[in-house]
């Protein structure tokens, strides 16, 4: 019985070394609670924010942007063509979310603290918008998400009150997200010493913005392709196509506007003389914004769903790249203290990832995300049999998750 | 006391290092040699060659970053001129380290309930005032109302042009601070941190965050628009299409 119940777990390839990641985790987190950051971190007085700010919760909560984007677009624009790829990116959102969560609940110096900003306001600070913004998305993302489980528990009142308020949850996701995308972008504004004039900019806020947005459309090409290799679903090339093709304009508007800027602030010079500092500003634009935009513009090439896949990789490793270079890059070059996170540091924030994707691999497989796909046939016809035979028939015929078969 | 501030005459220190201990005394940490700010210093003397010593202390800024970015309000300007720190209400997001453009913050690293460290200008001791400039027996560090100490160290610098370089530290950086510094060279010479911003950072910020309530206002109603414009026609496509459909039959 356990036996069964454990193999209908099956993870594939990647358990192994996600449960090791995870063991790691925990006695990272023994440590750092027991004897400080300074026992597990490279963070320093000159240098207090490292790996667990600058990707935990940079990239995280950016690549999360594919949630208030695909919800709008489906929800608030009515382009219903995308419905099927709504609950994915929802998932992946809220995921996200938990993540920075978790994330900061290890880079906090005190996390038992985190809910003092509802009491203890200070309207000035963009870490007190942040937060606010974060816990009020959390909780909208965790309601557009309740849908799923509502279904999946046959909880039909409690659907039919959450469904008829879903406008006006969309409509709060979409502000919350405009404003804490930037805001994190703002949270530089503050260091206009302490940041290499490539990356500091009175316009951070708007370029956290633009380029969450297409890191939030590239994440939900990948990982769709992802679950089809995943879950055998159809995937629909010409929804990933036309949304690339949004790509393309998101890309080349934030190109525009980072280009004006440096130009307007006559920062291109520092490119000279040519250092890594400078390197590391030529690689996140190419592989990030240039490269993508020019394949993405053409017809013939986004034919491919996996051609699509590969370069809006590209994008969100160029964002990746971005989110590094303003918190760590351009800090290093600006004020001359070095940092490179520790190997704790990087276990914490692989394991996170790694966890991130075991829940979402384990929700795709208990719960209905993609309504049409083979768990939502599964469930059918187990219901249907049920009714045949009269009696309850035990789920363990979920299929097994294997990443890289088929 | 209206407004206390610190004055800093670097051609009156002589290296004694009794500020150092008294500081040291009075904020209850083990006596050590202080070689830079960490979580046991909030004062330290930096030797500058030929018999001059810079000291260096938190700036207690009119317009802190600190104070500004802190999202608990942990850190805050006092009227009296401190700006303290409350470790009950910090939550550890090390912002305030980040935001100070003179370094002075730090961090116990080391510890499993980490506070931030820094001079408060000993502000639990009331109107007793900073211990260091009580301790100090050349007048280097002296302590009194903000607008006078401005008044005295112009006084100096004025009447001794060969003594000291004419401009006070302290006056325009970051908006102005309550710590001020006068001495023989420019303050790169004296080793002390180049501010170039003369405007308080934390306007800096401002000009971002003043737009939130813009940005909830008009997008609420551009996306609450658009949900009514694009659902309308939608149900016109929908009813158009029934209306066909029916006239078929």
């Amino acid at each position: 019985m356990i036996k069964r119940a454990l193999s209908s777990l099956r993870l594939g390839f990647w358990s192994v070394p996600s449960a090791v990641l995870v063991a790691m985790l925990a006695g990272i987190a023994y440590l750092r609670f027991t004897r400080g950051l300074g026992a597990v971190t490279h963070l320093s007085d000159s240098f207090p924010w490292g790996l667990w700010i600058g990707f935990d919760v940079l990239c995280g909560v950016g690549l999360a942007a594919g949630g208030f984007a695909v919800t709008a677009t489906v929800h608030i624009f009515h382009l219903k063509d995308f419905k099927p790829i709504v609950r994915p990116t929802v998932l992946t959102a809220f995921l996200g979310y938990l993540l920075v969560v978790v994330g900061l609940i290890f880079d906090l110096g005190k996390p038992w603290n985190i809910w003092h900003p509802i009491i203890m306001w200070n309207p000035h600070s963009v870490m007190f918008e942040v937060g606010w913004c974060v816990m009020l998305y959390t909780t909208v993302l965790s309601l557009e998400f309740s849908p799923i489980v509502l279904e999946r528990f046959k909880l039909n009142r409690l659907l039919k009150v959450v469904k008829s308020v879903t406008p006006v949850l969309v409509i709060l996701g979409v502000i919350l997200s405009t404003l804490h995308q930037s805001s994190l972008g703002s949270l530089f504004l503050i260091l206009p010493e302490k940041v290499h004039p490539l990356w500091y900019s009175p316009l951070e806020p708007v370029f956290f913005f633009v380029s969450a947005l297409a890191a939030g459309i590239a994440m939900t090409v990948v990982e769709s392709w992802f679950s089809r290799r995943a879950f055998g679903k159809p995937i629909e090339t010409h929804l990933l196509s036309r949304l690339s093709r949004v790509s393309v304009i998101v890309l080349a508007l934030y190109l525009a506007i980072r280009v004006r800027d440096l130009l307007g602030r006559d920062a291109l010079s520092t490119l000279f003389p040519f250092t890594p500092t400078s390197a590391m500003f030529l690689l996140e634009i190419g592989i990030g914004v240039v490269i993508p935009m020019v394949l993405l513009a053409s017809e013939r090439f986004r034919a491919s769903a996996r051609r699509l896949a590969v370069t809006q990789g590209m994008v969100v490793i160029g964002f990746i790249l971005n989110r590094l270079n303003v918190s760590v890059t351009a800090v290093e070059a600006a004020t001359g203290h070095s940092y490179l996170p520790s190997v704790p540091e990087f276990l914490v924030s692989m394991g996170l990832v790694a966890v991130g994707m075991w829940i979402f691999v384990l929700a795709c497989r208990f719960l209905p995300v993609f309504p049409e796909g083979p768990v939502a046939e599964l469930e059918k016809r187990r219901a249907a049999r049920e009714a045949e035979a009269g009696h309850p028939i035990h789920v363990a015929a979920a299929p097994g998750f294997d990443l890289f078969g088929k | 006391m209206a407004h206390r501030a610190i004055l800093v005459d670097v051609t009156k220190c002589i290296g004694c290092g009794s500020c150092v201990e008294a500081c040291q005394k009075a904020n209850e940490q083990p006596a050590h040699e202080a070689r830079g700010f960490d979580d046991q210093t909030y004062t330290f003397l930096m030797d500058r060659g030929n018999d001059t010593y810079v000291r260096r202390l938190c700036m207690h800024c009119e317009n802190p970053s600190c104070a500004s970015v802190c999202p608990v309000g942990a850190l805050k300007k006092t009227a009296e001129g401190p700006v303290t720190y409350d470790a009950d209400k910090c939550m550890g997001c090390r912002y305030c380290m980040m935001a100070c453009p003179f370094g002075v913050p730090t961090y116990e690293w080391h510890s499993s309930t980490p506070r931030v460290r820094k001079c408060q200008m000993c502000a639990h001791r009331g109107a007793a005032g900073p211990a260091c400039a009580a301790a100090c027996p050349t007048g280097a560090t002296s302590t009194g109302d903000r607008d006078a100490l401005i008044a005295e160290a112009k006084k100096r610098v004025a009447g001794d042009p060969k003594t000291y370089h004419q401009r006070i530290y302290g006056l325009a950086e970051a908006g102005g601070t309550d710590v001020i510094f006068i001495g023989p060279k420019d303050s790169e010479a004296l080793g002390l941190p180049r501010v170039k911003s003369e405007t308080p950072l934390p306007e800096l910020t401002w000009q971002a965050l003043k737009h939130i309530p813009d940005v909830v206002l008009f997008g609420g109603v551009f996306l609450g628009g658009m949900f009514w414009l694009t659902k309308r026609k939608e149900e016109v496509a929908r009813a158009e299409r029934e209306g066909k459909g029916e006239s078929h039959d």
